[in-house]
């Protein structure tokens, strides 16, 4: 029984045994490091390689603690892949910055457990663990560069709010505990209409709600956003805006929905999550209207992104669900692909890019432009890409929940969103050619970005393909 | 038997200091502090559910919320040292070369 426990839940051991072996190596042997990133390079490929082929047989682990198979491994599989896009582009950013050593990669792997318990926990108490687990590393990470003030503050700045955010989170599930007698979420889920009546259990999910928000970057907490994207390492970033959103509301949709989707009637709680997503929306896409920095102006458009993804999680129906995994991969996948493409501009750690070290690019880099200008239109929804659809299965789910107003918002600030979008358009092809501009481009970073695009514009073309692998293995 | 609605009163208190400190204070060691204090406000509740239900996983859960808060302080100290020997302030209010 605990035997067959242990290998349902195989791609989890393998990161983990990995991580104390790349511990031992980095102990024990110096200048390490391109080792330990090619033994994480294919410990990842091995581990996502290995959770699509087990994605059939769906079964609950360790009484009903850890659930494998079915969704669990897709977004393991979508965690996996977004990550190692992410790790290997760091090899030679690092590089760049002098400052490559091996255990970055630990700290990345480590995240990446976190993210998989998180997706695959069916416990309240494993969800708090993997979150912080994931948290810590991600603290870590983006104070990676200790001797650079921007890494200094960013990682101090979300240490403090993360730390103040988890607070929240486990108050919320104290209060859950309280009400339920129980901290599994497959229990929860399976009582929540009675336990609804209970004032304690509602305090608690709003509670909760306000923990999850920090970490798929809505509002409430969203301060940390722009500091914390801008300040951190380029690719530290594009891992903990994607993977880590990923993650998030995995994890978040989970908390809610548990193992019994869509059965769920829960008016006041929606409520409160169409507020929060009305509320990220408008000032994610508003805000970001005023900034000139890159990263800050795609750190505000994460904050809209993960708005226009709680449009699903209030609409609670299967298309909504479906809506978000669909809407968080090309998410994934255009947002890393936007991200490395800053990082490939960047000379130091201190040098900030704003719009102008963009003006007028395309004469001296056509295919930067041009794949940039496709990130842009894909992220704002634009049709032929993947980003459009994404939006649009979340749309169509609050329109199936009778929360209409909450689609026109999200058009409302998508069409807000897209000037900021194509003002980067704009910047990079009708702009007088600015200061020389160096692109560090190499075989890695180009792989990455071809992955990128292609599967953006297969999402985009081909949607129902990916939708129904995720409508199949949605209870 | 002092009744359960006590002890939640007490732990909400605490946990309400601790937010009212980690937003006034500005010494980033104190708001640190703060905060370690909600997840102890929090712990007392686990510990009054459990002990009111009769279930240890409450009580289970207190001692990983405790591992959780001591690495949170490894981690949080070796953050704030770092930012400490770069900049000679722990002054949150001074640590503004991002917009805050």
């Amino acid at each position: 029984m605990e035997i067959k426990s242990l290998l349902n839940i195989l791609p989890i051991l393998i990161i983990s045994l990995s991580i104390l072996i790349l511990i031992l190596i980095e102990a024990f042997h110096k200048k390490s490091e391109i080792f330990i990133y090619w033994i994480t390079i294919l410990t990842l490929i091995f581990t996502t390689f290995l959770s699509l082929i087990t994605i059939q047989d769906q079964s609950l682990n360790f009484h009903d603690t850890i659930e494998s198979g079915g969704i669990t491994n897709l977004f393991y599989s979508l965690l996996l892949i977004i990550s190692s896009l992410a790790v290997i582009s760091s090899k030679n950013y690092l590089n760049r910055m002098q400052y490559h050593h091996g255990e970055y990669y630990i700290l990345v792997m480590s995240a990446i457990l976190g993210m998989m318990l998180m997706a695959s926990s069916r416990d309240l108490m494993l969800t708090f663990l993997a979150l912080e687990l994931m948290s810590l590393s991600f603290y870590v990470l983006a104070g990676y560069h200790r001797k650079v003030l921007f890494n200094n503050e960013a990682s101090v700045k979300y240490f403090l709010l993360g730390a103040f955010a988890s607070g929240f989170l486990l108050y919320g599930i104290a209060l859950v505990y309280g009400a339920a007698q129980s901290t599994n979420i497959i229990y929860i889920t399976r009582e929540f209409d009675s336990l609804l009546n209970k004032p304690l259990f509602t305090l608690g999910l709003i509670l909760l709600l306000i923990g999850f928000s920090f970490k798929v970057a809505s509002v409430p907490f969203h301060m940390w956003v722009p500091d914390v994207y801008e300040g951190s390492p380029t690719v530290v970033t594009a891992l903990m805006s994607t993977s880590g959103k990923i993650a998030a509301f995995s994890a978040l949709i989970i908390s809610l929905y548990g193992s019994t989707a869509s059965q769920i009637n829960y008016e006041t709680v929606s409520k409160i999550i169409a507020l929060l997503a009305t509320a990220s929306m408008l000032l994610g896409s508003i805000v970001a209207l005023t900034q000139t920095s890159l990263k800050r102006m795609l750190a505000y458009s994460s904050i809209a992104h993960a708005g226009y993804m709680m449009i699903g999680v209030a609409a609670a129906n299967k298309i909504g669900m479906a809506g978000i995994i669909f809407y968080l991969a090309v998410y994934g996948f255009m947002n890393i692909g936007a991200f490395i493409l800053i990082s490939m501009l960047e000379t130091s750690m201190e040098k900030r890019l704003t719009l102008d070290d963009l003006s007028g690019i395309y004469k001296t880099y056509p295919w930067f432009s041009a794949v940039m200008a496709l990130f842009m239109f894909a992220l704002s929804g634009i049709p032929p890409f993947g980003g459009f659809f994404g939006k649009y299965y979340v749309f169509i789910s609050a329109v199936k929940a009778d929360m209409t107003w909450l689609a026109v918002i999200g058009v409302i600030s998508s069409v807000i969103a897209a000037y900021f979008y194509l003002r980067v358009v704009i910047y990079m092809y009708f702009r007088r050619e600015g200061e020389n501009q160096n692109l560090y481009a190499t075989a890695a970073e180009n792989f990455i970005i071809t992955v990128c695009v292609l599967f953006v514009i297969q999402l985009g073309i081909t949607p129902g393909v990916f939708l129904n692998i995720i409508t199949r293995f949605l209870p | 038997m002092i009744p359960l609605s006590f002890y939640l009163i007490l732990s909400a208190a605490f946990f309400s200091i601790g937010v009212i400190g980690v937003l006034t204070r500005r010494n980033a060691i104190i708001v640190f502090m703060c905060i370690e204090m909600m997840l102890n406000a929090v712990n007392l509740s686990f510990i009054a559910f459990a002990s009111f239900f009769g279930d240890s996983s409450g009580q289970v859960f207190v001692f990983f919320v405790m591992a959780v808060a001591a690495a949170e302080v490894a981690i949080g100290l070796a953050i704030i040292i770092a930012l400490f020997r770069n900049k000679l302030t722990i002054n949150i209010d001074e640590i503004n070369i991002l917009k805050w």
